[in-house]
């Protein structure tokens, strides 16, 4: 065929674009292809694929899809941690003249794949997964707003992880850091598929997280049950508010100024270059406009959690309930007005750079009162160390430090001698695993039972716990350290040997991290294997406060039969204190949506075109956006949009619970 | 504040014996007090943090479930008291904070000049700064000793005592300017321009290196700084001055190519408008500076000839940028005007005629005196030294 032909066929693509000079690469193709093939296996020998299609994948419960969002994020986990231990490894052996085993071309893209998988691939789902799940239970309503949206805004966010994943082995990733500024991203410097991928894998998922996030607001905001006002709503649930108003008003921010660099990469325009007048420093004032916000976007529902959590197991009212929603909204409000506080370092002037550092400072005000306010709820309570717990205090103790260093990199001079050291690494890892990862594995294990019915096993948990909590002080306290010795970030090779102590420690307890990790996947195993002995019927298996505890676990399709009347903000605490009894007959015909495969079919072409703009194969976007259009008009003909579950399936189900009740007794 | 500094350094000095923590123990005043600001901050927030931990430690053990002695209040919730306490507490830190880091910021600004050498030691007049013009280039630092009339790549000293002034810029990408026992580090960042003043107190050779990772050669962008005594300063002038090579616009050409792991050289000459131009990006000749097309903008632009500047001004490397949709950069290829309502093409526009290197193909020399080119500059601040 002629090279025209075969051009005009795959675009740039060709045998040269798979990594096989790669042998760590190669390898690992040689790992997932394999198992891979024997999960495909699996499932097709079991015939699962029919019930994985109609239960799962094409579901619009927010339930399932929440579960749905959390085994993508542990999954990406496993990849972005694998990228971790990678740089740790190298980083402790290239020294003296050495190395290491990752080339420049290697090395550049895992600290980059890295960063954007673990931000955008494992913190956004897990948290988002979370909010998902428990949310809708916690107003007392029977799913989302908008059912069908959810289901697409999941499967945009795997089509942008699909994304990341293949450019591991078909061409490569960006080498450019994980916010891609220009003039490096632009394609006069980077003229690889790295950045390509880069952009459309974040585009894709950012359309799954602007509408989950509009999805989230209209749900809190309209379908909360009789009773419930704002300041009666459980503090996760405001705190979900509050993270997904910043994602509606950040995430576009994101979605424009990726489009304006793909702009320059792809017609030649000159937003970023550095000639014809293009700002470079405009990326990166409008990246952090986004990228700010993103921190508190996580951050937030996990304060949510521990002050569920807090409550919960010091089996006491929250401290301070008024005071933690406005500290909420105050932190939601001045996390746009912060974003220059990383880069302070451009030469932007004195007073300028004092305004941010110090609007940076006045956050911790709140962040602080809120800190305060878990500690009173600990304060003559009766505490119970369960798992969620034992995170949670872990949390506090961690968190405290993070924040502290943070607001020391907030002083600008203080700035100048850390910025983009080491120190600052350290930084975000104690506020993200201590703050973020923690707080998400406190819900985990928290809410557990509530999805599946049963605990998880403490043993492994403590293991796990055990091994995160010291493999991150064991990999993070010498980053610390080094970051005062003068060590910036991202580097490849050293030459001073005097350092490479407290790169083998970093190393130890990212192995550490890693046992923490594979303990969990244990956890997983071991309780799936003994949930007949960690059952819970009572579906409050914590005494807990909240009405995501009032229905059964896991909860019915239609989460409770009759929608509760709230008049307390822990609403369940106050029913279960004033005798509540089940309604044990009148049950009704529930109205709900029906599943369906457009989210699926949609989220594949907008990977597929992302794939062909990637790859420059023109075809495969238009064709794949042509029919986005038409799969797009087309549902809106589905007439089959929702059903009734008949009463007598009520009854039965809610029978059923009765007997198990009685039976607990 | 000295006394709270030595308290701060003592638990630290214990730990440190052995290792070189540059940032806590740099050589030059603009780090010290840096540093000292670090300190200083931290110590405040400890006030408060460490409390925190303690009694999340303390609450946490005594309100445990098997201790039944501990008191137990389910229901209280609230106390105006304690909100009052827990709001003003990190309110009251952090107002100190603030007002320190106003201060700080301002007395610290890179760009401001010098007003002391060291703690009570005021900065001599009668002598002036050492200029330093600074490059990043891909992946190596070139320093341009404009007074000297020397350059040298991936080397850099200056005399103890003595205030230095870098202007700072990059050829192709951001690199970040860092050398930790001198002063904070400033962003190199192409077509502008960052500044530095700073001042080495301590006579040494400390590390330099880029803090912004820029590609491939970033780990190698490393470079040595000494501080000398004026006549090992000297020395060091006069050895660069007998390195006899000469850095002018084609040598400039040849060097900003992407290299690793470049090695110390020395040219005893350089071109004295080479920093201008590089600042400028228009060293390869036949390129318009981005000072003139700014002057030419700020004038009202040329019209439709202005079309015809496309190509002049095309910098960012390897070659021509090429896009997907075509190999040659685009540019406007036609207006429309009220006269000429069906378009008017670039080729119905006179041709370019006086190809004059630094004026753009095609354009002749504005009629006015062009301001000092690098006032003009993104992130140039009005002079204050000139």
């Amino acid at each position: 065929m002629s090279p025209d032909l075969l051009k005009l066929i795959f675009g740039r693509l060709g045998f040269e674009s798979l990594p096989l000079h790669e042998p760590i690469v190669v390898g690992t193709f040689a790992v997932v292809a394999l198992g891979g093939a024997a999960l495909l296996g699996g499932l097709t020998y079991f015939r699962l694929w029919g019930y994985l299609w109609r239960e799962w994948f094409t579901t619009v419960d927010h339930k399932r899809i929440g579960i749905m969002y959390m085994i993508l994020g542990i999954v990406m986990l496993l990849r972005g941690f694998a990228d971790a231990l990678m740089m740790r490894g190298q980083q402790m052996l290239a020294f003296g003249g050495s190395e290491g085993y990752l080339n420049a071309h290697h090395y550049d893209q895992v600290f980059t794949a890295h960063g954007v998988i673990m931000i955008f691939f494992v913190a956004m789902p897990l948290v988002t997964g979370l909010m998902n799940y428990v949310v809708p239970l916690q107003i007392g309503a029977r799913d989302v707003s908008f059912p069908f949206l959810n289901n697409f805004s999941f499967w945009m966010t795997v089509g942008g992880a699909v994304l990341v994943m293949a450019s591991l082995f078909i061409g490569e990733f960006a080498r450019t850091g994980w916010l891609a500024y220009p003039p490096l991203s632009n394609i006069g410097y980077s003229p690889d598929v790295g950045v390509d991928y880069y952009i459309w894998a974040l585009q894709v998922a950012g359309v799954g997280t602007t509408l989950s996030g509009i999805n989230l607001i209209c749900t809190i905001v309209k379908l909360r049950c009789p009773g419930m006002t704002m300041m009666k709503m459980p503090v996760f649930t405001w705190t979900s508010l509050c993270t997904n108003i910043l994602i509606v008003a950040s995430f576009p921010v994101l979605t424009v100024v990726l489009a304006l660099l793909s702009l320059d990469r792809y017609v030649g325009t000159n937003f970023f270059t550095n000639d014809f007048g293009g700002s470079p420093m405009m990326y990166v004032n409008l990246i952090w406009i986004w990228g700010h916000p993103e921190v508190y976007i996580l951050v937030l529902p996990a304060f949510g959690i521990f002050s569920e959590v807090t409550s919960t197991f010091s089996g006491k009212r929250l401290f301070g309930y008024t005071s933690m929603v406005y500290a909420t909204v105050v932190i939601t409000i001045l996390s746009y007005l912060v974003w220059l506080h990383h880069f302070f370092t451009m030469g932007s002037g004195a007073s300028v750079n004092s305004f941010f550092g110090i609007t940076t400072m006045i956050i911790s005000i709140p962040t602080g009162a809120k800190m305060f306010n878990w500690l009173f709820t600990m304060y003559r309570g009766r505490i119970r160390y369960e798992l969620p717990m034992m995170w949670t205090i872990a949390f506090m103790l961690t968190f405290v430090v993070g924040g502290m260093t943070g607001v020391l990199l907030a002083v600008p001079p203080a700035d100048f001698v850390l910025h983009n050291s080491l120190f600052l690494i350290a930084h975000f890892h104690n506020v993200i695993i201590g703050g973020v990862v923690f707080g998400a594995f406190a819900g985990i294990n928290y809410w557990f039972p509530k999805a599946f019915g049963f605990k998880l096993d403490p043993f492994w948990g403590k293991m796990s716990f055990w091994f995160w909590v010291t493999g991150f002080y064991l990999a993070f306290m010498p980053l610390y350290v080094l970051g005062l010795m003068g060590v910036t970030r991202r580097l490849r090779v050293f030459d001073d040997p005097s350092l490479q102590i407290w790169f083998v420690i970093a190393a130890i307890g990212a192995l550490f991290v890693f046992i923490g990790i594979l303990s969990m996947l244990m956890q997983f195993a071991v309780s799936l294997l003994k949930r007949e002995q960690l059952k819970d019927v009572t579906g409050d298996p914590w005494d807990a406060r909240t009405l995501e505890w009032a229905t059964s676990s896991p909860p019915p399709d239609y989460n409770f039969a009759f929608t509760p009347v709230v008049h307390d903000n822990d609403a369940w605490w106050d029913m279960k204190k004033r005798g509540y009894q089940r309604p044990l007959t009148g049950f009704r015909p529930i109205h709900m949506p029906s599943s369906t495969g457009t989210g699926v079919i949609l989220a594949g072409l907008a990977t597929a075109m992302g794939f062909g703009l990637i790859w420059y194969i023109w075809w495969l976007a238009a064709v794949s956006f042509v029919a986005m259009l038409v799969v797009g008009i087309g549902h809106t003909f589905n007439y089959h949009r929702d059903f009734d579950i008949p009463a007598e399936d009520v009854i039965r189900t809610e029978d059923a619970r009765t007997k198990l009740l009685a039976g607990a007794k | 504040m000295s006394r709270l500094k030595i308290l701060a350094l003592l638990p630290l000095a214990a730990a440190l014996s052995g290792c070189d923590y540059v940032v806590l123990a740099p050589a030059g005043d603009i780090a010290a007090q840096q540093r000292d600001l670090v300190i200083i901050s931290t110590v405040l927030m400890l006030l408060i943090v460490v409390p925190v931990m303690a009694l999340t430690v303390l609450f946490a053990w005594r309100y445990r479930q098997s201790n039944t002695s501990a008191r137990y209040e389910p229901e209280w919730d609230h106390s105006t008291k304690l909100e009052l306490v827990i709001w003003s507490a990190p309110l009251l830190i952090i107002v100190c904070l603030g007002a320190l880091t106003w201060m700080g910021t301002h007395l610290l600004d890179p760009y401001r000049t010098l007003g002391r050498i060291k703690a009570e030691h005021a900065v001599d007049q009668s002598r002036a700064p050492l200029e330093v013009d600074v490059v990043a280039l891909d992946w190596k630092w070139l320093f341009i000793y404009p007074d000297y009339g020397i350059a040298t790549v991936n080397d850099l000293a200056a005399p103890v005592d003595r205030p230095i002034t870098f202007r700072i810029t990059a050829s192709s990408v951001m690199n970040s300017f860092y050398i930790p026992a001198l002063a904070g580090q400033i962003y190199a960042m192409p077509g502008m321009e960052t500044k530095l003043h700073a001042v080495v107190n301590h006579a040494g050779t400390y590390k330099g290196f880029s803090a912004n990772y820029s590609g491939a050669g970033f780990s190698g962008m490393r470079f040595n700084f000494q501080g000398l005594d004026d006549k090992g300063f000297d020395a060091w002038v006069a050895q660069a001055k007998s390195a006899g090579g000469s850095l002018g616009r084609t040598e400039y050409l040849q060097l900003e190519k992407p290299s690793e792991n470049e090695p110390v050289r020395r040219y005893g000459t350089v071109d004295s408008d080479l920093y201008r131009l590089i600042l400028n990006m228009c060293v390869e000749t036949g390129k318009m500076c981005q000072s003139e097309m700014m002057a030419i903008d700020a004038k009202g632009g040329r019209g439709h000839e202005g079309l015809n500047n496309t190509l002049p001004l095309t910098y960012d490397k390897y070659a021509r940028r090429g896009t997907p949709l075509g190999p040659e950069p685009t540019f406007v290829a036609g207006t429309c005007t009220p006269d000429a309502p069906q378009g008017q093409t670039t080729a119905s526009i006179k041709a370019p005629i006086d190809i004059a290197p630094l004026t753009g193909a095609g354009l002749k020399r504005p009629t006015f005196t062009p301001l000092k080119s690098s006032s003009f500059f993104l992130g140039q601040r009005p002079k204050s030294d000139s």
